[in-house]
């Protein structure tokens, strides 16, 4: 147990970049794919199009789209630009569908009186259907979040650093604690930011659970007894994510 | 009646599928008025509503509101200076009860403040807690986020209401407040308000005009409430306003009864005949200290002083009242028996079912 007090800076290095290339693809992700939804939710044509090219996108095998793609951007093979724009394609067939569903899960009801108050589409788009959205399409996210710190690693086989290089380089050089803690960090990672997620989703759907109160007038808002039950927001989305995110990764390891 | 704030022209609507959901409709409704659109499901009642704020656009003729045509005003500002209530309230759920209260004079573009103060003192208009405010609206029970939805609606000070049917969800109790409440808030602000049911009770306990849609989007019947009861326009009105249309129309009809004197007894057990020579039949009257009705004895039990022996009494009178509820405090009193009672509540008689009868012979001939 001597790799690891000597290796610090290295880990945290590469602990940096890896949450880098995770996280940044989610943001441009969710940018491409909340209108693109969006348009597919309020179009009976447009959504079958849009969802099912969005889940071909997820077919492709992410080395294919590693070597392939530095040939379509003219980017050498090792850089981090490559490993962006994958999996950012692979978000973008992530969310769609979810952001879709979100979309289309809020009460129409609401829709319609936010028009007859006299919301313009823009105003409504903003004030009504993206914050009612987001239950699910937070469900959504998480999936796409851990999923894309377990694909991170496979750049490393092409040279890309991240948490993966520990994987490879510890693998070449027979460190066993190398792996190990690659490992370790890579699910700290997973689980720690998949709780962020949840938390900020708590936060973010405070009117969905009977004890939320907003404005945070009332001092003892923080322990609402709401109990364990409403954990999730109750959401029929949030539920499912961590569920689907353990099948990914272990559909990503196999695939890759 | 002077003017007209909203007037239908010529109005059609029909589907691409051939379906006709308004059919030429001709309509104004007076300015402060209260106006009844009732009908069956399909026959367009909410569709003409919605064609007012373009929530639906008729495919010919023209929707006026002051004069002016509301194709050539924008949605979104058309929108914002009529209030809207709808069946399911139609809360946004991410906001609280001020917020959502707020949400059309932040549109105008009034500050948060003034928002927010204007919010706070319309919950006291419709009888709503202050504390309530911060709430969500899924904390709420249905007739409180009814109720908000009608303060959403008035923030603004719009002076046209349209209602698409916004009591049908809450249960008959909670119903019966808020139309009081509605007709009180019309007396008050003096609103033009369109109201959306299918209930015909409703409509004539609202409306000062009634407008019968038939199936197909024809408008049947345009008038006051009274009328479409006693003279429906035609066998569908007449197939809809239905069976109980004669007992309902006794509604109108107030006409002086003769009241009857009843032996009562008090919480001492003292026992005095009240207005005039009794005529109750072996009934008791027990009424409380101060005078009020609390429940009927039958003949033979008046002599024990166990008073948990009364029956409870039925619905009460007051002299002045439709004929409709003097019949129906006879009809529900355990004695047969309709107790009158003044403003205050104090017990002033009783009403026999055939001098109920009487009256309601007299009026018939008064009306004739």
């Amino acid at each position: 147990m001597t790799w690891l007090p000597d290796n610090v800076d290295l880990v945290l290095r590469l602990t940096g970049t890896h949450l880098f290339q995770s996280v940044l693809p989610v943001v441009l992700g969710l940018l491409i794919s909340i209108p693109l939804a969006r348009l597919a939710a309020g179009s009976r044509w447009v959504r079958p199009l849009m969802v099912n090219g969005a889940a071909l996108l997820y077919t492709i095998p992410s080395l294919t789209l590693f070597v392939v793609l530095p040939v379509v951007l003219g980017t050498r093979i090792t850089s981090i630009v490559n490993v962006i724009v994958a999996l950012t394609i692979y978000v973008v067939a992530i969310l769609v569908r979810s952001c879709t569903d979100a979309f289309r899960s809020v009460d129409r009801s609401v829709l319609q009186a936010a028009t007859a108050m006299g919301h313009t589409p823009w105003q409504r788009f903003w004030a009504v259907e993206l914050p009612l959205a987001v239950p699910v399409m937070l469900a959504g996210v998480r999936t796409a979040v851990v999923a894309n710190i377990s694909m991170v690693s496979v750049g490393a086989v092409i040279g890309i650093q991240s948490l993966g290089t520990l994987f490879t380089d510890g693998l070449r050089r027979g460190i066993a604690e190398e792996i190990l803690v690659g490992v370790v960090v890579t699910v700290v990672l997973a689980v720690g930011l998949d709780q962020i997620l949840r938390l900020t989703g708590l936060v973010l759907t405070r009117w969905q659970r009977p004890g939320g109160r907003a404005g945070g007038r009332a001092g003892g808002r923080r322990r609402d007894p709401r109990g364990g039950r409403s954990d999730s927001a109750g959401t029929a989305g949030t539920g499912p994510a961590p569920d689907t995110t353990a099948g990914r990764i272990a559909a990503t390891g196999g695939g890759a | 009646m002077g003017n007209h704030a909203i007037s239908f022209r010529d109005v059609r609507k029909t589907y691409p599928d051939g379906t006709t959901a308004v059919d030429d409709l001709s309509l104004d409704v007076p300015e402060g008025s209260l106006t009844v659109f009732v009908g069956p499901s399909g026959c367009g009642k909410t569709t003409s509503l919605r064609m007012i704020n373009r929530m639906v656009e008729p495919t010919s003729g023209t929707v006026e509101v002051n004069g002016q045509d509301v194709s050539s005003v924008p949605e979104a500002r058309l929108r914002r200076s009529m209030g809207y209530v709808m069946q399911a309230s139609g809360l946004l759920p991410h906001r609280t009860v001020l917020e959502n209260i707020a949400t059309v004079p932040r549109l105008l573009g009034r500050s948060k403040r003034e928002s927010r103060e204007r919010a706070e003192s319309l919950l006291e208009t419709i009888g709503l807690d202050r504390d309530l405010g911060g709430r969500y609206p899924s904390q709420l029970s249905g007739g409180q986020q009814q109720r908000v939805g009608v303060a959403r609606a008035l923030a603004a000070d719009p002076p046209v209401l349209l209602m698409d049917e916004p009591f049908s969800a809450v249960d008959p109790v909670v119903r019966a407040d808020l139309q009081r409440e509605l007709l009180d808030l019309k007396q008050r602000l003096n609103k033009t308000i369109v109201f959306v049911t299918h209930d015909m009770d409703e409509a004539v306990l609202l409306g000062d005009r009634v407008a019968v849609f038939a199936t197909g989007g024809r408008l049947a019947q345009y008038a006051p409430p009274e009328q479409v009861l006693r003279a429906p326009a035609d066998q569908f009105v007449s197939d809809f306003v239905g069976r109980d249309r004669g007992f309902r129309a006794l509604s109108f009809d107030s006409h002086e009864v003769a009241l009857s004197g009843v032996l009562s007894r008090n919480h001492e057990g003292e026992t005095t005949v009240l207005g005039g020579s009794e005529a109750t039949g072996g009934w008791t009257l027990e009424v409380d200290a101060a005078g009020r009705p609390v429940g009927w004895l039958a003949p033979g039990e008046s002599d024990g002083a166990d008073t948990s022996a009364h029956r409870v009494g039925g619905s009460l009178y007051r002299p002045g009242g439709s004929l409709r509820s003097a019949l129906d405090a006879a009809l529900s009193s355990p004695s047969g028996l309709a107790v009158a009672v003044d403003d205050s509540g104090r017990v002033r008689g009783v009403l026999r079912p055939q001098d109920v009868l009487a009256a309601i012979e007299q009026a018939r001939g008064a009306r004739s």
